[in-house]
C-alpha cells in the first residue's frame, strides 16, 4: 500500500492537499465543506447563545431593568430563530452528516459535490440577510410568527427575517436530496441497508422530513409576506382570513423540524453507544425502524401544539393519542442503549460522558413531551416555562449534547489531532451541570404560573429563575473551553492515528485526516455494522482485527 | 382527592374542582417520568461503573437479545401512555365543557387589557368579580392579536382569538384574589396584560354589583342596538318577513342551502352579522349586507345576547 506525500514529505490528506482561501471557497471535497458549516453554524450558534445570556440576566430580577420590554421581546425572538434555523437545524446534518455519510459508506463523495458547496453558500446567503435584519432592529414576533401580530401588528423587521428563513430552507433541501440519493446509490459493494451504520439510517429519516417538510413553511412564510406586504387577506380575520390557520401550516413543518434537530443527534448516540462498549448495539433493526417511523408519525401530531387554539375538543384528542404514539419509537431507543451498556466494554472517554449525559436529559425532555401531550396537563402549562424547559431539554439536553458528543468523537478524524483529556471531560461534566441547573426549575416556574415570553414577572417568581440565570452562566463557560481546546488543538494537539477509539466503521478504516477521495482502495464491506466479535451477528472478525488498538495493521493511508 | 397537601411551594395554590383533578394527572405524569428517569438514570450509572473497561483492547460481551424484550418495552410504556392520554381526555372535556346552568360573562381582549362585561351589565378592566360556587362561563373574544386568558389557580386557559368566540369555565370554591395572566405573546407590552380574577361570597358579589356604576341589563341594550342597526326590518315574527325569524334561535339547528346544518351558537350568529351569505338558511335569498366593520366586538356582544334572550 503505498504512502501518498506531499511536497514536504508529509501524508497527503484532505487538508493539505490543497492551499489557498481559493481551495476552499470552490471545493467541492464533502469534507471541507463540512468544515466551511461548522465555521458557519459556530457563528450563529454563539450569537444566539449571546441573545440566552441577554435574556437570563434580564430575568435575575423581576422588574424591567436591564432593556426595554420591545428589546425584550426582539432578544428573545432572535434567540429562537437563529438556534433554530441557522443552528439546530443544520448543525450534525450538515457538519458531521456531511463528513462522514460518504465515509461510512464508503464513497469518495457524496452524490451531488456542487449541489453540497452551492448549498453551503445558500445558508450563508440566508444567514447574512438575517443578520441584516438583526441589524436593522431585528423582529419582535416570537420565532413561531403567529398571525395577525406578525401579518399586521408588529412593527419590526418581520419580512426580512421570513425571508431568511425562507431561503435557508432550500440549503436544507439541498442536502437532504444530496444524502438521499448518496445512501441509495453510493454505498461500497456488499454495504447492504442493515449493515448501515445507525448514523445513516437516522440521517436518512431525517432528510425525508426535511424534503417533505421544508416547502410547506416555505409557502407559509411566502403567504405572510402577502399578507404583511399586499394586504391579501389570508390569516388576519380583519382581512376575511383566519389566524389558526397558520398555526396549522406553522406547526406541520415545525413540529417535524423537532424531529430533524433530534434524529441526527440519536444516530449520533448509536454511533458513541456502540463505539464505547466495544458491543454490537441491541436492537438494530428496531432502532433504524424507530427513526423512520418517528419521522412518519411525526407529520401526524402537529395539532398538539393547538390544544387551547380554538381547534375542536375531539381534534385535540386525536392529535393527543397520536403524539403517545410517537414516544414510543423514541422510548425503543432509550431502553436500546441502556441495554447496549449491559456487558459492554463500558469506556468513559469524553465523547461518552456526552452519550451518558444525551440518555438521561433526552429522557426527561421526552417524558415531560408526554406530560405535554395529555390534554388534562397541557391546559394549565401550555406556553408556560414548563414547555420552555421541555423542549430545552430536548433541543440542548439532546441535540447539542449529541453536536458535541459528535464533535468530540470525529474531531481527531477530522483533524488528525487529539485534544485534552482533562478539559475535555472538564467541560462535559460543567456543561451537564450548567444544564440542568439552568432548566430543571424552569420546570417548576412552568407549574407554579410563569408564562413564556414575559420580560417581567411577579416577584414571586424570582428565586427560580435566579437558580436559572445562575445555571446558564455555568452552562456558558462550559460551551466556551471547547472553543478554546478544540482550536488548540488543531495546531498543537497530539496527532491521532487512524482509529484512536478502537471503534468499527469504515471512517476508522481509512486515515486520521482521510485523503481527498477518503479510501485509496474502494472497500468492500462483508461484516454487519458493529461486529466487535465473530460470534455476533454478522461478525466474521475482520472488522475488529482492523480496528482493534493492539493490531499492528498498516495504514491505510 | 386530598391525599395530597392543598399547599406547597412546587404548584399553586388549587381554587377550583378542575384545580384538583389537573393536580391529580399532573402528579400522575410525573410519578411515571420520575420513576422511568431514575429507572434510567441508575441503570447507565451501574452499568457504566460495573462493566467499565479494564483493558485497552477489551470487547463487550456477546449480546443475549431475546426478542421479547424489545416487545415487553414497547407494550408496558404504550399501556401507561394510553392510560394517560385516556385520563387526560377525559380532564380536558371536563374543564372545556360548562355547565348548561353557567353564569355568562363576555371578555374581550386587545393590547394589553382586559375588558369584562358582567351579565348584568357592569363592566369592568383587567378585574373581574366574580361570585363563588356558581359556574362562570367566560365567552372571549379579542379585539387586535390572539391572547390567551389563564388564571392558574383554576388549572384553566384558553386562546382568545380575533374574529371569533372561545369560551372558558370555572367554578371557584373559596374567596380570593387570583392572577389572570396573558399565556399568549401579544407584543410589546404582552408580560404586563395581567389581570385578577376577586371571587367574593355571593352576597358580597350582590352588594359590589349594586355599588357599582348604574346597571343597565345587557338584554335592553342588545334590543336597542337590535333596532338601532334596523335589523328588526327584515328579522321580525311574520310569515312574509324577508329574514329568518329569530326567536328561539339559538341552540337549534339550521338547514342551509348548501345541505350542510350547524347549531346556531354564538360564532355562528356572529358569523351571521359579519358574513351573512356564508351560510343561507333554507328558503331565504342571499339579501342581508354584511355588518364587517359597522359593529364593533361590543355591540357583537350585545346583539348575541338579545339573540340568545328572545326564547318563546
Amino acid at each position: 500500500m503505498s504512502e501518498l506525500a506531499n511536497n514536504f514529505g508529509r501524508r497527503l490528506h484532505y487538508l493539505n492537499a490543497d492551499y489557498g482561501v481559493k481551495s476552499w471557497l470552490l471545493t467541492r471535497d464533502h469534507k471541507r465543506i463540512a468544515l466551511l458549516y461548522l465555521a458557519s453554524i459556530s457563528l450563529f450558534f454563539a450569537l444566539g447563545g449571546l441573545m440566552a445570556v441577554g435574556i437570563r440576566l434580564e430575568l435575575a430580577t423581576p422588574g424591567a431593568d436591564l432593556v426595554q420590554p420591545d428589546t425584550y421581546n426582539r432578544l428573545f425572538t432572535m434567540h429562537g430563530v437563529l438556534m433554530i434555523f441557522l443552528f439546530l437545524i443544520p448543525s450534525i446534518p450538515a457538519t458531521l452528516g456531511n463528513f462522514l455519510i460518504p465515509l461510512m459508506i464508503g464513497a469518495k463523495d457524496l452524490a451531488f459535490p456542487k449541489v453540497n458547496l452551492a448549498s453551503w453558500y445558500v445558508y450563508n446567503i440566508a444567514g447574512l440577510f438575517t443578520l441584516w435584519a438583526v441589524a436593522q432592529g431585528g423582529v419582535d414576533t416570537g420565532w413561531t410568527f403567529y398571525t395577525p401580530y406578525s401579518t399586521t401588528y408588529s412593527n419590526s423587521y418581520v419580512v426580512a427575517t421570513a425571508l431568511g428563513v425562507f431561503t435557508v430552507g432550500f440549503s436544507s433541501i439541498m442536502t437532504a436530496v444530496n444524502f438521499i440519493v448518496t445512501i441509495h446509490r453510493m454505498r461500497a459493494p456488499g454495504l447492504t441497508w442493515f449493515r448501515l451504520p445507525l448514523f445513516v439510517w437516522a440521517h436518512y429519516a431525517t432528510s425525508l422530513v426535511i424534503i417533505l417538510g421544508t416547502p410547506v413553511v416555505a409557502v407559509t412564510i411566502l403567504m405572510v409576506a402577502a399578507e404583511r406586504i399586499l394586504r391579501i387577506g389570508i390569516f388576519d380575520p380583519a382581512l376575511g382570513g383566519d389566524p389558526v390557520l397558520f398555526q396549522h401550516l406553522f406547526w406541520f413543518y415545525s413540529h417535524p423540524a423537532v424531529y430533524i434537530m433530534i434524529l441526527p443527534s440519536m444516530g449520533v448516540i448509536s454511533e458513541l453507544i456502540t463505539a464505547f462498549t466495544r458491543k454490537r448495539i441491541f436492537g438494530y433493526k428496531f432502532i433504524a425502524f424507530a427513526s423512520v417511523s418517528i419521522a412518519v408519525l411525526g407529520f401526524l401530531v402537529w395539532g398538539h401544539h393547538m390544544f387551547l387554539s380554538s381547534q375542536s375538543v375531539y381534534a385535540g384528542a386525536v392529535f393527543s393519542v397520536l403524539s403517545m404514539l410517537v414516544a414510543v419509537p423514541s422510548a425503543i431507543k432509550v431502553f436500546n442503549w441502556t441495554a447496549t451498556l449491559y456487558k459492554g466494554s463500558v469506556s468513559w472517554d469524553t465523547p461518552m460522558l456526552y452519550a451518558l449525559g444525551f440518555i438521561g436529559l433526552f429522557t426527561i425532555g421526552g417524558l415531560t413531551g408526554v406530560m405535554l401531550a395529555t390534554l388534562g396537563i397541557d391546559i394549565h402549562v401550555h406556553d408556560t416555562y414548563f414547555v420552555v424547559a421541555h423542549f430545552h431539554y430536548v433541543m440542548v439536553g439532546g441535540a447539542i449534547m449529541g453536536y458535541l458528543g459528535g464533535l468530540h468523537f470525529w474531531w481527531p478524524k477530522i483533524t488528525g489531532r487529539l485534544y485534552p483529556v482533562f478539559w475535555s471531560k472538564f467541560s462535559a461534566i460543567v456543561i451537564f451541570v450548567g444544564f440542568n441547573l439552568t432548566f430543571f426549575p424552569q420546570f417548576l416556574l412552568g407549574y407554579l404560573g410563569m408564562p413564556r415570553r414575559y420580560h417581567v414577572y411577579p416577584a414571586d417568581f424570582q428565586v427560580l429563575n435566579v437558580m436559572s440565570s445562575a445555571g446558564a452562566t455555568i452552562l456558558g463557560v462550559g460551551y466556551l473551553i471547547p472553543l478554546f481546546y478544540f482550536f488548540w488543538s488543531m495546531r498543537y494537539g497530539e496527532r491521532a492515528d487512524r482509529n484512536p477509539w478502537g471503534a468499527i466503521g469504515l471512517e476508522w478504516m481509512t486515515g486520521s485526516p482521510p485523503p481527498t477521495h477518503n479510501f485509496h482502495e474502494p472497500p468492500t464491506v462483508d461484516w454487519d455494522a458493529y461486529a466487535y466479535l465473530p460470534d455476533t451477528p454478522g461478525g466474521t472478525g475482520e472488522a475488529w482485527d482492523a480496528a482493534k488498538p493492539t493490531s499492528e495493521a498498516p495504514e491505510h493511508g | 382527592m386530598k391525599f395530597w397537601p392543598e399547599q406547597s411551594p412546587l404548584f399553586p395554590e388549587r381554587a377550583t374542582e378542575i384545580a384538583r383533578e389537573v393536580d391529580a394527572i399532573y402528579f400522575f405524569g410525573l410519578g411515571i417520568a420520575t420513576i422511568f428517569s431514575l429507572l434510567i438514570a441508575v441503570l447507565v450509572v451501574y452499568f457504566a461503573v460495573r462493566y467499565r473497561r479494564r483493558h485497552p483492547d477489551e470487547v463487550g460481551e456477546r449480546e443475549q437479545a431475546p426478542a421479547w424484550l424489545e416487545l415487553v418495552w414497547s407494550i408496558i410504556p404504550l399501556g401507561i401512555l394510553l392510560v394517560m392520554f385516556a385520563w387526560g381526555a377525559d380532564v380536558f372535556f371536563k374543564a372545556r365543557r360548562a355547565p348548561a346552568d353557567a353564569v355568562e360573562y363576555y371578555v374581550t381582549g386587545k393590547q394589553w387589557m382586559w375588558k369584562f362585561q358582567h351579565p348584568q351589565g357592569a363592566r369592568e378592566i383587567n378585574d373581574l368579580h366574580v361570585p363563588v360556587g356558581v359556574p362562570v362561563k367566560l365567552i372571549m373574544t379579542s379585539e387586535d392579536v390572539i391572547h390567551s386568558f389563564w388564571v392558574p389557580e383554576f388549572r384553566v386557559k384558553m386562546d382568545v382569538l380575533p374574529g371569533r368566540y372561545t369560551t372558558l369555565w370555572f367554578e371557584v370554591d373559596r374567596p380570593g384574589i387570583y392572577r389572570i395572566f396573558c399565556n399568549e405573546y401579544c407584543g410589546v407590552e404582552h408580560s404586563l396584560m395581567r389581570g385578577s380574577v376577586i371571587a367574593m361570597e355571593p352576597a358580597d358579589y350582590e352588594e359590589w354589583l349594586g355599588g357599582g356604576q348604574p346597571l343597565t341589563a345587557l338584554t335592553r341594550t342588545g334590543e336597542q342596538v337590535f333596532a338601532e342597526k334596523t335589523c328588526n326590518t327584515c328579522h321580525k315574527d311574520e310569515a312574509a318577513a324577508l329574514g329568518p325569524s329569530l326567536t328561539g334561535l339559538f341552540g337549534t339547528e339550521r338547514e342551509f342551502q348548501d345541505g350542510s346544518r350547524t347549531i346556531a351558537d354564538e360564532n355562528y350568529i356572529r358569523q351571521s352579522i359579519l358574513e351573512p351569505r356564508a351560510h343561507l338558511v333554507m328558503g331565504y335569498q342571499a339579501l342581508m349586507p354584511t355588518f364587517q366593520g359597522q359593529v364593533d366586538e361590543e355591540e357583537l356582544t350585545l346583539l348575541i345576547n338579545y339573540i340568545k334572550s328572545l326564547q318563546d
